[in-house]
């Protein structure tokens, strides 16, 4: 790890943690707030989606995850009395579980089989969820109360969100702290020996296979990391939102967290990231042009995919600029 | 059981058609068109413009949804697959431009024939009632026959004409086929016309009956994939067979399932699962085709 890329990290975390709050404060403009954290959680369930792009998989099934992650942390805290800290881990376990079940099976497809299969998987997620008796149907989950104190031996760790002035600003900086773990993980997974097998399964499958690569347990292995990104995405969405419906994600949430990583770039750890606040940003911006919203939406996303087929992240002025991609 | 046949006969042709139009995309230029559910919903809304605004016939709607849906489809293959496929270097760019495209139409849809619901009169009155065992009414059966007609001139004219035969030899072997002097930007944009138009028609034919609304895109898209995953993907013989499984599945479903709510798509789901852990290629397709 050289000097650049320490320096680029702090800086990121300084200016995340310590000068946005601190703009916010100076402009007043608390609503970015929510914006902001909700860049930080989608673009988790983008990295999610990255990883399965880096064992050479289009998934569209995210949005299942993290309304399975939704859900189960809305129930632990609604009906099992669970701290909801304790619920976050516990959702991301439980879909990674679950995707290790899907996986096995859909995991031996590949390209365009893979994408529409995960595709119809986060249609199905939504209609367990009206289904099942357990979630409540259509009425959805409501009032989930807000993250009580976490303290071990005494030691409060995080205090109640209930009695705090500013609960924005405590839910900002826990999603952002999330995120910042969450690709602190991705980037060791990346650069580590999974990593590099992983590379191997994107270019040639048959070929790592040939010289002893466990492909059918490597592709499981990403894949449930993925899938464990979403849900825990989803129940801090929980939390954020106090409420969880059937349609809280759905396929056009699972299709734009795949056009969050091909917009940042798929060569790129940071892209998701990246390529979530672009995309989020620029519909919140373009909110002003009323009924003409999504097609300048539209309009622009088409024009930017004739032009930059490999991402934002593969322009020049990136590849210098940006120390850790 | 008669009559879960017969809907699920009734179904089958509609998803089948939807099936036709996306699977033939997918084999002439390997695009998952993400947008052929929109198509759909774009083609109901032109032929009830046509019908009941402008009060003329309903063969005239039908043939009104063709044209434009072609028309749609050929710009949309010329000025955006096209110059992408060329210049992008992963297969999966096309994906993420299909997806732009969905919503695209998505607004375009919103902003012409703006978010309400839209049906137009009744074509045909009265109901088929054979003693009780089929109660059908007279218009579902006549789209169900369209439906089954179009499916069959579509294969006549794969199979025996010029342009049918030029496609399939490009859906076998792109390379092989342009040194066999098919012209293959020809082709390819012909076959991206003819999928919209077939997504044109199908919503052309479902607006008399269930009406049309800007939300039925996606999940038609979902279906279309679904069966496209049974029958196997870029196979015709296939995306009518899942055409039609997925009818008789969701006829059947519904009917037996009637009690638990709706939970046939996840059984369906579920079976799938099973099904592709077992053949990854569906029904009829090539391995990794």
């Amino acid at each position: 790890m050289n000097i650049k890329k320490v320096v680029g990290t702090l800086v990121f975390l300084v200016v995340v943690l310590a000068v946005i709050p601190w703009a916010i404060a100076k402009s007043g403009r608390w609503d970015f707030y929510y914006t902001l954290t909700s860049v930080a959680l989608l673009s988790i369930a983008s990295a999610g989606v990255w990883l399965t792009f880096y064992i050479g998989r289009i998934n569209i099934g995210q949005g299942a995850y993290a309304l399975a992650g939704g859900y189960v942390a809305a129930i632990l805290v609604t009906k099992v009395g669970i701290n909801f800290w304790l619920t976050i881990p516990l959702a991301g376990l439980f879909c990674a579980g679950l995707s290790v079940l899907i996986g096995l099976p859909i995991l031996r497809l590949r390209g365009v089989y893979f994408a529409m299969v995960t595709l119809v998987l986060t249609e199905v997620m939504r209609l367990a969820t009206l289904a099942l008796p357990i979630t409540n149907g259509a009425k959805g989950i409501t009032s989930i109360p807000l993250p009580q104190e976490l303290s071990i031996f005494g030691l409060t760790l995080i205090p109640d969100f209930g009695t705090m002035a500013n609960p924005k600003l405590a839910f900002y900086l826990t999603a952002v702290i999330l995120m910042i773990l969450c690709y602190f993980v991705l980037w060791r997974i990346v650069n580590s020996r999974l990593g590099h097998l992983c590379r191997s399964l994107q270019q040639n499958e048959e070929l790592s296979a040939s010289i002893g690569v466990n492909t059918a347990y490597l592709r499981v292995i990403a894949y449930s990391i993925s899938s464990f990104f979403g849900g825990i995405a989803g129940a801090m969405f929980v939390a954020i939102s106090q409420s969880i419906y059937p349609s809280s994600f759905q396929v056009t949430d699972s299709v734009n967290f795949m056009l969050n990583c091909f917009l940042g770039g798929l060569g790129y750890v940071f892209g998701p990231m990246l390529g979530t606040l672009v995309l989020y940003f620029g519909w919140d911006l373009l909110f002003t042009t009323g009924r003409y919203q999504l097609l300048i939406y539209s309009t622009l996303l088409i024009l930017l995919i004739l032009m930059l087929p490999n991402g934002i992240l593969s322009l020049g002025i990136f590849n210098r600029k940006n120390p850790r991609s | 059981m008669e009559q879960i046949l017969a809907n699920g006969l009734y179904l089958g042709a509609q998803y089948a058609l939807i099936a036709l139009g996306l699977t033939l995309i997918f084999s002439l230029m390997n695009v998952l068109n993400f947008a052929h559910g929109q198509m759909y919903v774009f083609g109901g809304f032109v032929t009830y413009t046509v019908v009941a605004q402008l009060g003329l016939p309903f063969i005239v709607g039908l043939f009104a949804s063709a044209v434009v849906l072609a028309v749609i489809g050929a710009l949309i293959e010329r000025f955006l697959f096209r110059p992408v496929i060329r210049k992008s270097h992963r297969e999966e760019s096309t994906m993420l431009l299909a997806a732009g495209i969905a919503f695209f139409l998505d607004a375009v849809i919103l902003l012409i024939f703006g978010e309400k619901q839209r049906g137009v009169p009744k074509i045909m009155d009265g109901v088929l009632n054979w003693d009780f065992r089929i109660i059908m009414p007279y218009d579902r059966i006549l789209i169900g026959v369209l439906a089954i007609g179009m499916i069959i001139i579509f294969i006549l004219f794969m199979q025996y004409s010029k342009t049918g035969r030029a496609m399939r030899a490009l859906a076998q072997d792109r390379v092989a086929a342009q040194l066999m002097g098919v012209e293959v930007d020809r082709y390819s944009m012909i076959g991206f016309a003819l999928g919209a138009m077939l997504a044109g028609l199908v919503g052309g034919l479902l607006v008399t009956i269930t009406g049309i609304n800007l939300g039925m895109g996606g999940p038609t898209s979902i279906k279309a994939f679904l069966m496209i995953m049974i029958g196997g993907a870029g196979v015709i013989s296939g995306a009518i067979a899942g055409g039609f499984i997925l009818g008789m599945m969701e006829s059947i479903g519904l009917t037996l399932l009637a009690a638990y709510g709706g939970i046939t798509y996840l059984v369906i789901f579920a079976t799938l699962m099973v099904f592709l852990a077992i053949r990854p290629q569906g029904l009829m397709g090539k391995p990794w085709g």
